[in-house]
């Protein structure tokens, strides 16, 4: 059998391009577990909230999409930093499963919250249509490029807060070893509410880059949740560099099963990267080192 | 009305069976599965298939659901044993989906979103529709008893022990010399078979399954049932499960309470109830109604 050069190199480029927006919540959901220890399922209805969020800014609101983006971080996060206070941060004590189950009853629960107002119908953002971009056999729509840029942008902003400021090297601590960085007087509590905003705001604008790709649901989040868990898991749980690989090699892997695969089973293949991570490398790629 | 009740009856049996299946592993072993729909699903499918297409009779089809969701979970416990147990939670959500993919999508076996209808039940057809409710709603109590039983057998016995050990403290386990990884597959791909068998009987009673009857909210329903029972207590397990069927029913009144709520309106605040109320008894009542009480050791 033979697949067309350019054929493969579209499925790459567009694996590429879904890879990026997929590290955004991938990021998030890697940054939680390494200052908190725990998997927060809850991520799937942050990205929905910010989807939602984004959707009103932009289809009522008549805001751009990068306002929508803003508006998207901002509601999720918020959401997040609240839920997490109220309802996970009183679990964990119980320990980090316990935290687990609760964080998956969270999710169900934010989503009937959306389910409630906004009903199950789909929903698309106002966009001008626009044509695509050629090279040779290569085509890519304007808005996918815009997506990848709002996607850099995000990753850019956190590896930059993760660098340079105190606050980020504070979390970098935290992530590292949780006593030490208390013996060194970082406020464990401020910086697991700050990572709770940052991540679920992360969380947040991958739903609006779903919103902007395709149409959204209150399902919207918990459809793209197994591939997040491929990308944390795939670079290594908890590593935030790992999970912009992990996302890339997801989103490549994704398109490339369209070669033999039916288009259904592409979330299907982040779950078989995971068995093969976990049987050949359990670590992950870039192993579990927070940055 | 009689009718109803038995139904209910019946459903709270096969919700114990999945109460009954998820302590062994949680309340028992301290392994988590957030995907057990996954397994009931996969135990249905298994079940309706062999007698639907393969003309099994329904217990041979109940036993390969046994034994195929048997080996489905030992190969995920033994892929995840070395790991943090947060790696099971994952790849159990992970299956489920996979599960409801693959009955969505493989048209030629599993009939897609139209699901397979037509399952034989024992000796349905024979029987008035009454009569094979309560045909059936004693099989299920049967079946629960027995697992019942075997399991509060494993709880006393040294073999409970152990996994007990494991989940306190996995390597004072295996410090006492005890092979955690064996106990920990082990008890995972039991527990994964009494889900498959649950899964299987839901098929042969309703005798129609569909990808969409296997989603994610029926695992809360049941780490709700196993939470409010008493996580670790098989009888707590049982009473969980029959009080999760008692609430979900009673929640079907809200449109009574609350008027001028379309359709979706009420399904979501029904589903959102469930999640609250787990979200309540963790917070507030973590060890359930019959706390788990360690078995006493001899002297």
């Amino acid at each position: 059998m033979s697949v067309p050069l350019d054929e493969v190199a579209q499925l790459v480029l567009n694996g590429l391009v879904a890879g990026t927006m997929l590290a955004v919540p991938a990021i998030g959901f890697t940054a939680i577990y390494a200052v908190l220890r725990f998997p927060n399922f809850s991520l799937a209805s942050h990205v929905t909230i910010g989807a939602f969020a984004g959707y009103v800014a932009n289809a009522a609101g008549g805001w751009p999409a990068w306002a929508a983006v803003v508006v998207a971080f901002v509601v999720a996060g918020a959401a997040g930093v609240v839920t997490d206070q109220v309802v996970l941060r009183p679990l964990r004590p119980a320990g980090a499963l316990t935290t687990a189950i609760g964080a998956v009853a969270l999710t169900i629960v934010l989503e009937n919250v959306v389910r409630f107002g906004f009903g199950n119908d789909l929903r698309g953002y106002e966009l001008p249509i626009r044509r695509d971009w050629q090279w040779a056999a290569v085509r890519i729509g304007p808005q996918q490029v815009e997506n990848l840029v709002i996607a850099v942008v995000a990753m850019v902003a956190v590896f930059a807060f993760l660098a340079f400021t105190r606050t980020g090297k504070a979390m970098r601590a935290v992530a590292d070893d949780p006593t030490l960085a208390g013996l060194k007087g970082i406020d464990a509590e401020r910086v697991a509410r700050l990572t709770n905003f940052g991540a679920m705001g992360l969380a947040g604008v991958g739903g609006v880059l779903l919103g902007l790709d395709t149409t959204i649901d209150p399902l919207t989040g918990f459809r793209v949740i197994l591939s997040v868990f491929a990308a944390a898991v795939v670079g290594g749980l908890g590593s935030i560099p790992g999970a912009v690989v992990g996302a890339l090699t997801i989103g490549v892997a994704e398109e490339l099963s369209l070669l033999s695969l039916a288009p259904a089973y592409r979330t299907a293949v982040g779950f078989v990267a995971i068995l093969l991570v976990l049987t050949l490398r359990p670590r992950g790629l870039l192993g579990e080192r927070a940055y | 009305m009689d009718n109803y009740l038995v139904a209910m009856a019946t459903f709270a049996c096969l919700y114990a069976l999945l109460a009954l299946g998820l302590n062994l592993v949680w309340g028992m072993a301290g392994m988590i599965n957030l995907g057990l729909v996954g397994f009931f699903g996969f135990g249905a499918y298994v079940s309706a298939l062999a007698t639907r297409r393969g003309g099994a009779p329904i217990t041979a089809g109940v036993l390969l659901a046994l034994v195929l969701t048997a080996v489905a979970g030992a190969i995920m416990a033994l892929i995840t044993a070395r790991l943090r147990g947060d790696y099971l939670a994952i790849i159990t959500l992970g299956f489920s989906e996979v599960v409801r993919l693959v009955a969505s999508n493989e048209i030629w076996l599993t009939n897609g979103t139209d699901g397979i209808s037509g399952i034989p039940g024992p000796w349905r057809g024979r029987v008035t529709p009454e009569t094979f409710n309560l045909i059936f709603l004693a099989v299920a109590a049967v079946v629960v008893v027995l697992v019942l039983a075997v399991l509060q057998r494993v709880r006393h016995s040294p073999y409970g022990r152990v996994l007990r050990a494991i989940r306190d403290d996995d390597q004072v386990a295996a410090v006492a010399g005890k092979h955690v990884i064996r106990f920990k597959v082990e008890a995972f791909a039991v527990s994964a078979g009494v889900l498959g068998v649950a899964g299987a009987l839901w098929a042969h009673y309703t005798s129609f399954i569909a990808p969409d009857v296997f989603v994610p909210l029926l695992t809360i329903y049941i780490v709700l049932a196993l939470t409010a029972g008493g996580t670790g207590n098989n009888w707590g397990a049982v009473v969980g499960a029959f009080l999760v069927v008692f609430f979900l029913e009673g929640t079907r009144f809200i449109t009574a309470v609350v008027p001028g709520l379309g359709a979706v309106q009420v399904a979501a605040l029904r589903e959102g109830l469930i999640g609250v109320s787990l979200l309540v008894i963790l917070r507030l009542r973590p060890s359930g109604l019959l706390p788990e009480r360690l078995p006493r050791v001899a002297s």
